[in-house]
């Protein structure tokens, strides 16, 4: 046979799955503002990521209050780089704890609502009529509650733990997902791979998921990451708000609001919580932004 | 057009249905519950029971929604458990001041970002598009607590210019109003400014504003008659749509500055357990955030000749 | 030689355009002459990318931020306004020089009146009193042939159709009197019947104007009706100049031939006389070779004389007009020798029917929710989409659909492929009854053996996966193969019989051309042995030369495998070359169907005849009886209750045509009529097409005499 033969030609090497992210990694290059926002951002990661081994205190022991930034610790000789709180405990420390708690719940947060919002926004874009007007009518009710004002009816009344936290945010961010979602669907099934997918009789679950999802991937990237941002923004609230995270563990919000009454004399105790979750968030946006660049124009 | 106004219209009220519900199944589901937080956390079964009783609270659940709703409608909240006066009497001022705060907030804000969002989007790529751009996002990526933070480190900690707590005891001082609108203004103003860019952007990308061009059109013109009346309609909505956002970012802002509004009222009320309250206020807010998402379209739809005439 | 009496409106020297970008500089036009004269119209042709339009836009001295003039001239009444002050220049901008844009819907603001924005240019250029500009605005409206010139005043533009839009756009380009026009593609986005009323328009000022026009466009037939002379552009350069009688009948380069090779003409046949494709791809501009460009992709290349150095313009001599070529050997060449291989193939006797039509509708049912609807019982209105569709097609036989956009093509498409079912009556497919069963419920033979190409090569693949994972997909759902190496090897045949390297199987489809991508969706098609394949406009969104080679590789491996093609297109001159029966359907209904030499040939419906009349045809030894259509397309909601082309038909007898359906007149086996006229007076029309030759009338624009009716406004 003549197809056998020809099939014994050597066949160019496929391109990894790890290559083709490395070189789309690579494209940020092309975004000096992307660029700093992954720098600030896989810094925090790290930090997150080893925190038991840079952070030079426990975060929840009691050492010595009221210490400036730059006091030492007599007994161990160690510097409070950032000084310590109202009952001693080193805040660097519990920032670096801070970052790794917040860097757990917002992308656990963020990804859950994800999941729903893909789900409910490729159904409600592909299948249309009763299911978008269903799907779509309830993101609408929720998305017409003021935000905070819906999270704090919800943990005010459920308790102020990390799944209540985590399930308030999928609750109040899903919708929002869904109608991006919804939106690049409804652009997308018009397509005409969508339509050959359709006459060769592919089930709808396979043309959501394989036909339609991978190609909306790129305006959903950016979406992410600047909701993460501002999921990090709420779970900060939250805690400045008194309905954050349980304490003791360190919450950047929750410090903030803790030592709030000591500012005028000892303001490092809020200014750098406060800097450190408007880092976090202004890598992830000037993250976003880059991303976003980058995808228009290729 | 009577038919869209009235189609909006039967949809806040339909909106405002389905969140009643939702809101008496969140908060008053278990009476007895509802008991607690009335009678406090040291009344007994029997205290709890005779209260039930008085109030109806026996009753099967769709009655008592009903009578909940009827008595929403009337303007009836109940008495709030922390103030010891009605729901009303309380909630009125403190909306009064969240008005004005949010006044405020529009009125700096609103021009703020759609002169930078112009300025921006006019020349995309420009060094003043990309310092408008960065400016923007850094402002977005500070939370209000903690912009309201160094506003205060600031101006007066350091400064000495103005005063860090709003709470007014000495009657209305303008003063007093800087940092609390500044700080909301500095979170939000962002937003809008990247909507209206990327909508001028796109608007002078358009092949109609290529046509103005080689029509002869002055540039200025171009900008002001081509160019504005399409670009500030995606806005518009953004703007609108804002007031939802100010709802929720009125609670973080009058907590750190003691402000005597709508929000401090509504988080003191769910700390304390103040259920009246908390409904009262949750009600409200919906209502305004409904409200002005139903003013959005009907302005939208008059902005957007092409569904205008359709 | 003779040199224009007239002066030059236009002179453009040496011109070099260059794009700027993060690669680097990116020359996109080289040296580049033209000399436009006042009231002449020069033809701007070119595939995409080769730079016709960044011409007008240097014109303009619009060229973005990233593009600029990089060296020559280009002097409009003697001025280089390549020197022009931004002021200078805007007040020459839409007063002295105007354009014409490719999608007038795009190129009108939406948020102004169209009143508005016509009076602007007054306005602005003449400072003129809103009353005078107003004044001014209207007549023009009139002047352009447009009803109720007082209630377009007051519209938007999106309140009016597309053929009434580019008459505003003709309109606002007039107002202030240019001297010179540039038309970027001006009828490239409306339909066939609406672009002869646009052009018949432009041929028109010209005369009545004195303006003098460069007209850009890819259709060799649209020049040939508008314009005296023409410039075929190739990858950035001017390759050939001269009169349009001239470079149509002896072209004297490689390239302008090889378009002329690519295009169906009447002259084409698909068995004897098929069209040559020109071999390889257009040279990206940072690719581009040295010496002649053309050079890779010519038979005539001969190194050292065709490279490395530059190739310059020369006069051909002999020549009444000028007549220029960019072609060092052109003098060597036997100009008529047969282009390309010239390969014969023997007409395919049809077999059985395959699909057989019969009675079909399809009815969408359109819920008007308005309270006054359902208080009048008028809750749901039915769009007739299909309208008692009824026809064959046999075994190996190509038949296409033929219509204007809402005819109701694409929606036969859908119900044959399943993804709509039928209101009423049957479709068979191979002896199965296939109308009201969704593709899902079909056996999974019969989804492989009815089949579809796409139009649109951009989204014809999946841009996430690879093409060999795409064509595998397919094989593996119609269980042609399911072993993994088995699957792979029949990939590989697919791509080999698309004529695609094999090592495309791990590329994505961005790294495709669009030729490319069309033969990639045409290998997944036949991936799962189809007896039926649909092409929905298969060709319609490629390059002239391009579309040749994608025509021809479906044809060929149609008739390798006996498929039954059937054909969807609304180019006439492509249906003419390939299809053995041609059904012409109009807002859901079919008007004619026959043998293509039957629809080609009287008697026509009248709308066969209009619609023939309205191709541009780049041959200048046919010519044709010019039929604009008036009115608008009815909107398929309120379709005209008698025959749906009662509307706008030249012919129309009166108020029978208006009430009642017309009767199917039956004039052989294989073709019939749909029309209230009788056989014998339409057998006695002439023909739209005849041979210059035999009338003696001369070729050229505007050439054609019997003209009947004119476009009173769509």
């Amino acid at each position: 046979m003549v197809a056998s033969t020809e099939a014994a030609v050597p066949l160019p090497r496929r391109q990894s799955a790890l290559a083709r992210f490395l070189k789309s990694v690579a494209l940020l290059r092309e975004s000096p503002v992307g660029m700093v926002g992954a720098g600030i951002v896989i810094a925090w990661a790290l930090a997150a990521i080893l925190a038991p081994l840079i952070s030079p205190f426990d975060p929840n022991s009691t050492i010595l209050p009221f210490q400036k930034p730059g006091a030492i610790d007599p007994t161990t000789g160690k510097v409070f780089w950032l000084g310590t709180d109202k009952i001693g405990r080193d805040i660097l420390s519990r920032i670096i704890y801070g970052g790794r708690r917040v860097l757990i719940y917002g992308p656990i947060a963020t990804a859950c609502a994800y999941a729903v919002g893909i789900v409910m926004g490729l159904a409600a874009g592909y299948f249309r009529g009763w299911w978008d007007s269903i799907l779509s009518r309830v993101s609408d009710i929720v998305l017409s509650f003021p935000i905070f004002v819906l999270y704090v009816i919800v943990i005010s009344t459920f308790g102020a733990s990390g799944l209540n936290i985590v399930l308030a945010i999928i609750f109040a961010s899903a919708p929002g997902i869904m109608r991006i979602v919804r939106g690049l669907t409804l652009d997308l099934r018009n397509r005409d791979y969508v339509a050959a997918a359709q006459t060769r009789g592919e089930s709808p679950l396979y043309i959501m998921f394989v036909e339609i999802l991978p190609n909306a991937r790129g305006p959903l990237i950016v979406d992410a990451c600047l909701r993460l941002g501002y999921v990090t923004i709420t779970i900060g609230t939250l805690g400045f708000l008194g309905l954050g995270l349980p304490p003791p563990d360190p919450d950047w919000g929750g410090m903030v609001n803790e030592n709030r009454a000591l500012a005028p004399a000892f303001p490092h105790m809020i200014v750098y919580p406060c800097l450190a979750i408007s880092s976090l968030v202004l890598g992830l946006n000037l993250l976003a932004d880059g991303l976003r660049e980058i995808s228009i124009r290729d | 057009m009577l038919i869209f106004l009235a189609k909006r219209l039967g949809y806040l009220v339909f909106t405002m249905l389905v969140v009643s519900i939702l809101v008496f199944l969140v908060l008053e589901l278990d009476p007895g519950n509802v008991a607690q937080k009335v009678l406090g956390p040291y009344s007994n079964d029997e205290q709890r029971q005779i209260w039930m009783e008085a109030n109806g609270y026996l009753d099967p659940l769709p009655v008592r929604y009903a009578r909940w709703l009827g008595d929403f409608m009337i303007g009836d909240f109940g008495m709030s458990t922390r103030f010891k006066v009605p729901v009303s009497e309380i909630l009125l001022p403190r909306l009064g001041n969240t008005a004005l705060l949010g006044l405020g907030v529009l009125l700096v804000m609103v021009p703020l970002a759609l002169l930078l969002g112009v300025l921006s989007g006019m020349k995309e790529g420009s060094v003043q598009d990309r310092t408008i751009s960065v400016f923007s996002i850094a402002t977005t990526s500070v939370p209000e607590f903690a912009s309201g933070v160094f506003l205060v480190g600031i101006f007066v900690l350091w400064l000495g210019w103005l005063p860090g707590v709003s709470n007014m005891v000495g009657g209305f001082d303008i003063a007093q109003m800087v940092l609390p609108v500044a700080a909301l203004v500095m979170y939000g103003f962002g937003y809008i400014t990247r909507m209206t860019r990327a909508s001028m952007a796109e608007v002078m990308q358009t092949h109609y504003i290529r046509t103005a061009v080689l029509k002869g059109v002055p540039q200025r013109q171009v900008i002001m008659k081509h160019a504005l009346r399409n670009a500030l309609i995606a806005p518009f909505t953004v703007i609108m749509l804002q007031i939802n956002w100010l709802l929720s970012g009125v609670i973080v802002i009058e907590y750190l500055f003691a402000y005597k509004g709508f929000g401090s009222l509504l988080l003191e009320a769910a700390l304390n357990k103040d259920i009246f309250v908390i409904e009262a206020c949750t009600m409200v807010a919906v209502l305004v955030a409904v409200g002005t998402q139903t003013l959005a379209d009907i302005g939208y739809m008059y902005l957007n000749p092409r569904i205008r005439f359709s | 030689m003779t040199e224009d009496a007239r002066p030059p409106v236009l002179e453009i020297e040496n011109l070099c355009i260059s794009y700027f970008t993060r690669a680097g500089e990116i020359p996109a036009v080289k040296d580049f002459n033209l000399t436009v004269h006042a009231g002449e119209s020069v033809g701007l042709v070119g595939e995409s990318g080769c730079g016709k339009s960044t011409v007008a836009m240097a014109i303009m001295r619009y060229l973005g931020s990233n593009g600029g003039i990089v060296g020559g001239s280009i002097k409009f009444k003697g001025r280089d306004i390549t020197h022009l002050s931004d002021e200078e220049l805007r007040r020459m901008r839409g007063s002295e020089v105007a354009m014409i844009y490719q999608e007038p819907m795009a190129a009108l603001n939406p948020a102004l009146t169209i009143g508005a924005q016509l009076m602007e240019v007054p306005l602005i250029h003449e400072a003129v009193s809103e009353q005078e500009a107003y004044d001014r605005s209207r007549q023009m409206l009139a002047d352009v042939k447009l009803p109720d010139p007082d209630r377009v005043m007051a519209a938007y533009p999106h309140q009016i159709s597309g053929g009434q839009q580019q008459r505003v756009v003709i309109a606002m380009a007039l107002l202030s009197k240019p001297a010179l026009l540039l038309l970027d593609e001006p009828t490239t986005a409306l339909d066939v019947t609406v672009e002869a009323g646009i052009i018949e328009l432009i041929a028109e000022i010209a005369g009545k104007f004195g303006t003098a026009q460069v007209f850009i466009s890819h259709n060799l037939g649209l020049v040939r009706e508008t314009c005296d002379r023409i410039c075929v552009m190739y990858s950035g350069e001017a390759v050939e100049t001269g009169t349009i009688g001239d470079v149509f009948t002896r072209m004297r380069h490689p390239y302008t031939r090889g378009l002329f090779g690519a295009i169906p003409l009447p002259s084409a046949n698909k068995n004897d006389r098929p069209l040559v494709a020109i071999p390889g791809q257009l040279p990206l501009p940072h690719q581009r070779p040295e010496g002649c460009n053309f050079g890779p992709r010519c038979e005539y290349f001969r190194d050292g004389v065709c490279g490395p150095n530059a190739i310059e313009m020369r006069d051909v001599p002999g020549e009444k007009s000028p007549h220029q070529t960019r072609c060092a050997r052109f003098e060597e060449i036997d100009w008529d020798a047969p282009l390309g291989a010239g390969q014969v193939n023997d007409p395919i006797e049809p077999g059985e029917p395959v699909l057989v039509v019969d009675g079909m509708r399809k009815y969408y049912e359109l819920y008007d929710r308005s309270i006054k609807a359902m208080l009048s019982g008028e809750g749901v209105k039915y769009v007739k989409a299909n309208e008692t569709l009824s026809f064959d097609a046999r075994e190996a036989e190509i038949v296409a659909i033929v219509g204007e956009s809402g005819c109701g093509k694409s929606t036969f498409a859908k119900v044959l492929m399943g993804l709509e079912t039928a209101t009423e009556g049957t479709i068979t497919f191979k002896g199965d009854e296939i109308e009201s069963t969704e593709v899902q419920q079909r056996p999974r033979e019969q989804v492989a053996s009815l089949q579809m190409v796409f139009q649109n090569p951009n989204d014809t693949l999946n841009p996430s996966m690879t093409v060999g994972g795409q064509i595998g997909r397919v094989i593996r759902k119609f269980g042609v193969e399911t072993d993994p190496d088995k699957v792979h090897e029949r990939v590989m045949r697919l791509l080999d019989m698309v004529k695609l390297p094999r090592d495309f199987y791990f590329r994505r489809p961005r790294q495709l051309s669009g030729g490319q991508k069309q033969r990639v969706g045409v290998a997944r098609a036949f991936a799962g042995n189809p007896a039926m394949v649909i092409a929905d406009e298969p060709v319609s969104a490629l390059d002239v030369s391009v579309q040749a080679a994608v025509t021809e590789l479906l044809m060929e491996i149609q008739r390798e495998h006996g498929t039954t093609l059937l054909f969807i297109s609304h180019d006439l001159s492509v249906v003419r070359y390939l299809a053995d029966r041609i059904v012409v359907m109009y807002l859901g209904q079919i008007m004619e169907q026959g043998t293509t030499e039957e629809v080609f040939a009287p008697p026509y419906h009248p709308y066969t005849e209009a619609l023939l009349s309205a191709v541009p045809i780049a041959d200048t030894s046919v010519d044709k009886r010019k039929i604009v259509l008036e009115g608008n397309l009815p909107s398929v909601l309120n379709p005209p209750k008698g025959c749906p082309f009662e509307t706008r038909c030249p012919r129309k007898l009166g108020a029978i045509c208006e009430t009642e359906r017309p009767p199917v007149l039956v004039d052989s086996d294989t073709h019939r009529i749909a029309c209230h006229i009788p056989l014998e007076s339409l057998q006695a029309v002439e023909p739209v097409f005849f041979s210059v030759a035999e009338t003696g009338s001369p070729a050229g624009p505007g050439a054609g005499s019997a003209t009947t009716g004119s476009a009173a406004g769509e």
